[in-house]
């Protein structure tokens, strides 16, 4: 019986991309007089994706789960970073930036909030020193 | 003008004091490039462009390929020490120089890395002083066909790049030709894969792709332990943090190979760096004796791939001193510089300006020396880093990540890109896929497609066009072997296996 495992389930989602890409070429040409179109080598790779993706979701199906033990952390952090970028492209890098060094130093480390904000303070001048000002790169 | 009187007269040129002046200016601001992520060596050029005006076109022309090979130096350093490649052709260096600096070796790959660049750095001169002619008339023997097959024979480099499971690292690689492809058509006006975003017409840039997938994956991994981990080990004294005799042992092929590999593929106008020091990284591992241990932090998978990209600078100057022809970014800007100054950079360069021809070269040569100068003895003072605790370290790393992507394109869209593949790189780990695949893909994906589309339009839609030139066919035939090699040991470990089972 198929058991499906985490390479199981990978190997479904790279052959559901592969066939969209597949599905996407078919709005593209292909071959013309003046040779081949924008569909033809994403057709191709999209159909050995399909192919490597499928074999895997079968193949994998014996092979061992993996330890999403601390996931959660990790995705944590993750969705935090998402959230600064966002808040960047309103509030600019430094206010971004800083908010994302107290919640990784604060929460994910456990520091004290004054040494949390020490840091993301100045870890923002230090940017600043090197980048804008010593350098002439500008923020986000 | 024979090469040993040439070599003189540049010397003569390069040993001024203002010149040698320019080259330390060159080759310090080009490691400084190198170090920082994103930015880059044609930005910088290009930034500096106009201030050259008022220099002579020898002092203007050493700085700034002071900077092109200074920064090949400078590459390097975060992708030892913090897996955030500083430059696109150090992306192979993450693969066993981070492994490194994770066992505490960070020193003596910082070192290995600076020794390589020097030899195979001052390889790429030497080749550049005896061959560039004949070399640059072989390199217009390539056409789109040839162009294929060493693609494809750089894609074929999957199998060494590949972990336990060489489908993963195929579809690792697969999807890395798809990110490659998300733009308009390079053919024509059609968008593919942009889902309706302006922002993605113009493609993905490979920095957002590597430093998300290798610099942001490696931080959200290491964020999963609760405990603060523990910094990086920094051996103590000078000695300890240099590469050992043993080390040096262990590199030599690693030095001929990346000094040879960047050289040749540096001659080839679009195949570039990063391309070489894949390469170059593949052949050290298909010849080692120790090849199961590549990726767990091996001294010449640093040496290898670090001397390619050095070794790669006198071979990119090949085609555009002798016969115009840019085949990068950074020459383009050169050559740019060039006609601005008044050259016409061409067959007739060589002899009309021995000047400047000879006294660029002698100039690499002290170039060269100068890096190693300056960057051996930072190495203690750069392996500090590692010292810094991970509360510091790791939003340091993001922050970098993040004013390096931004450096590049401007835009607040790319941070966004940024932190998607920094959870594709995350959860590649998880499910133990390989990295270096898609950035592998990603390299070549846009490069091979051109290259496979005008084959086709030269022969009007026939295949054999591919398999009919002898380069092209000795390239795609040598492609082939390497991907059907493990196959065939596979084949013959399950006939053992077999055999074994009926006794």
């Amino acid at each position: 019986m198929f058991r499906p495992s985490p390479d199981s389930w990978s190997g479904l989602a790279l052959a559901a991309l592969g066939v969209y890409i597949v599905l996407q070429t078919r709005g593209w040409e292909y071959l013309s007089q003046e040779g081949p179109g924008p569909a033809f080598f994403p057709r191709w790779y999209g159909l050995a994706i399909v192919v490597l993706g499928a074999a895997l979701a079968v193949a994998g199906a014996k092979s061992a789960s993996v330890n999403w033990r601390g996931a959660g952390r990790a995705l944590g952090t993750w969705a935090v970073l998402a959230g600064s970028i966002a808040v960047m492209k309103f509030a600019g890098f430094a206010l971004g930036f800083a908010v994302l060094t107290y919640f990784l130093v604060a929460w994910m480390y456990r520091r004290p909030p004054l040494q949390a904000a020490l840091v993301a303070g100045g870890m923002v001048a230090v940017f600043y020193l090197i980048f804008p000002l010593a350098l002439g790169v500008s923020f986000p | 003008m024979d090469i040993a009187s040439g070599l003189l007269h540049g010397f003569a040129v390069a040993l001024q004091p203002a010149n040698v002046l320019w080259c330390f200016v060159g080759v310090l601001l080009g490691t400084i490039v190198g170090i920082m992520p994103g930015l880059g060596p044609p930005a910088t050029i290009a930034m500096l462009l106009p201030l050259t005006a008022q220099m002579s076109p020898a002092g203007a022309m050493i700085m700034l390929a002071g900077i092109y090979y200074g920064a090949k130096y400078g590459g390097s350093t975060t992708s030892i020490l913090l897996n955030v490649p500083g430059e696109s052709a150090s992306v192979v260096t993450c693969i066993d120089g981070y492994q490194l600096a994770r066992k505490g070796r960070a020193g003596a790959a910082l070192g290995i890395a600076a020794i390589a660049s020097f030899i195979a750095g001052t390889f790429g001169v030497v080749a550049l002083m005896l061959v560039a002619p004949p070399l640059a008339r072989l390199a217009l023997a390539f056409s789109s066909p040839e162009y294929f097959g060493l693609m494809a024979l750089g894609l074929a480099m999957v199998v060494l790049l590949a972990g336990r499971s060489l489908v993963k690292a195929l579809l690792a690689m697969l999807v890395g030709l798809w990110i490659a492809g998300i733009g308009t058509d390079p053919f024509g006006t059609t968008s593919r894969f942009t889902f309706g975003r302006m922002e993605l017409l113009s493609g993905i840039d490979f920095v957002v792709v590597a430093i998300g997938v290798f610099a942001l994956g490696e931080v959200l991994a290491n964020m999963e332990a609760r405990e603060e981990p523990q910094a990086l080990p920094v051996p103590k004294g000078l000695r300890n943090l240099l590469p050992t005799v043993q080390d040096l042992r262990d590199c030599r092929f690693a030095f001929v190979n990346g000094s040879v590999i960047g050289f040749l593929i540096g001659v080839l106008p679009g195949a570039g760096s990063t391309i070489a020091s894949f390469i170059s990284y593949g052949v050290e591992k298909a010849i080692s004796r120790r090849r199961e241990a590549f990726g767990t932090g091996v001294i010449e998978g640093v040496a290898a791939p670090e001397g390619a990209n050095n070794s790669e600078t006198g071979g990119a100057l090949v085609p555009l001193l002798t016969l115009g022809i840019p085949g990068s970014g950074t020459t383009a800007i050169l050559l740019a510089a060039l006609v601005l100054w008044g050259f016409k950079p061409g067959p007739l360069f060589i002899a009309e300006n021995p000047q400047l021809f000879w006294g660029l070269v002698a100039s690499m040569y002290i170039g060269n020396v100068l890096l190693l100068i300056l960057n051996l003895p930072l190495v203690p003072l750069f392996a500090q880093v590692l010292r810094a605790p991970a509360y510091v370290l790791y939003p340091a790393i993001i922050g970098l990540s993040m004013v390096g992507v931004y450096s590049v394109s401007g835009s607040v869209f790319d941070l966004g890109l940024l932190a998607a593949f920094g959870l594709l790189g995350y959860v590649m780990r998880k499910l133990d896929y390989p990295s270096a695949p898609l950035i592998l893909g990603l390299v070549l994906g846009g490069a091979m497609e051109r290259a496979l589309r005008q084959s086709l339009m030269m022969s009007e839609g026939s295949l054999t066009i591919l398999v009919s030139r002898p380069l092209a066919a000795a390239m795609l035939s040598c492609a082939l072997l390497i991907l059907l090699v493990p196959l065939f040991s596979r084949l013959n470990a399950w006939r053992l296996q077999a055999m074994e089972e009926e006794e």
